[in-house]
């Protein structure tokens, strides 16, 4: 039988600094896509709320400690970090932990350095902490939620890590020069 | 251009692709009939009022009609494909 190494991810190529800012890797988490079933999106959204969390709206988050649900399309969501049995036979459940690449993005220019790459006012007034939306990086597709005041995270998928890691690393440095610039 | 995702609000255009006249999304019932041959082949071309289908791709892949106007060019309003009226202008008799 192979012996297969296990990697993350970005592994090798995170973390990557340019002024001020970090883009690191996030702790690998059990990701699972969460779609109610017919007539049992009120009795998901209670199972979801006896974890700590709830249904996510539209462009919408909950967070409880280490776990997340992002919204993440029309009726379907992605719950990080806890065992989603608890919602068996209540939604469709997919296991999509080794499918995404996720990244962190923080620091005083991260806004400046997405706004060279995703076609969203990422602005805090606009785009407020717990946000999310999905949208491009570049060509990729992406998964965006704001987790603090300067602080992103990202999700594309995981055969397309190289990529996103070279497209943000070339957008931060050039944040990075234009600053120094003044 | 920017359309109207019910669901994420104004995107750029380049997150969508187009899929021409909504009608495209009425497929008929069953096996192969005349029917198959209109919904591939055959449409309206007016000049006013028309629907067309467009799937928000590089974002939350909803399926979008959006009504436009083909003399003014105005985009009247955008609906998600699951939610609107059923029955809609130009269905198969």
């Amino acid at each position: 039988m192979a012996s297969l190494i296990e990697i993350t991810p970005c592994d090798g190529l995170l973390p990557k600094i340019a002024g001020g800012m970090v883009l690191s890797e996030l702790p690998f988490a059990h990701i699972a896509s969460v779609a109610p079933l017919k007539g049992k999106t009120r009795a998901l959204g209670a199972a979801l709320k006896a974890m700590g969390l709830g249904w996510p709206g539209p462009g919408l988050s909950r967070r409880s400690g280490d776990a997340v649900i992002l919204w993440s399309g029309m009726d379907q969501a992605f719950l990080i970090g806890p065992d989603p049995a608890p919602l068996q036979g209540l939604a469709a459940l997919t296991d999509q932990s080794d499918g995404w690449a996720r990244m962190r993005l923080k620091g005083p220019g991260a806004e400046a350095a997405l706004a060279r790459l995703v076609p969203l006012d990422l602005r805090a007034q606009v785009f407020a902490e717990g946000q999310v939306a999905r949208s491009g990086l570049n060509h990729m597709m992406l998964h965006i939620c704001r987790s603090g005041p300067d602080a992103f995270d990202l999700m594309v998928f995981r055969s397309m890590a190289g990529s996103a890691v070279h497209e943000l690393h070339e957008a931060m440095e050039a944040v990075a020069a234009r600053t120094m610039i003044g | 251009m920017r359309l109207n995702c019910p669901l994420c609000g104004d995107r750029d255009l380049r997150e969508f692709t187009y899929y021409g006249a909504s009608v495209y999304a009425d497929r008929p019932e069953g096996g192969w009939s005349e029917a198959w041959d209109d919904l591939l082949h055959l449409r309206d071309n007016p000049a006013g009022e028309t629907n067309d289908l467009w799937y928000h791709e590089l974002g939350c892949s909803a399926w979008i009609e959006v009504s436009r106007n083909t003399v003014t060019h105005a985009i009247s309003d955008t609906r998600l494909l699951a939610e609107r009226k059923p029955a809609a202008k130009g269905a198969k008799a």
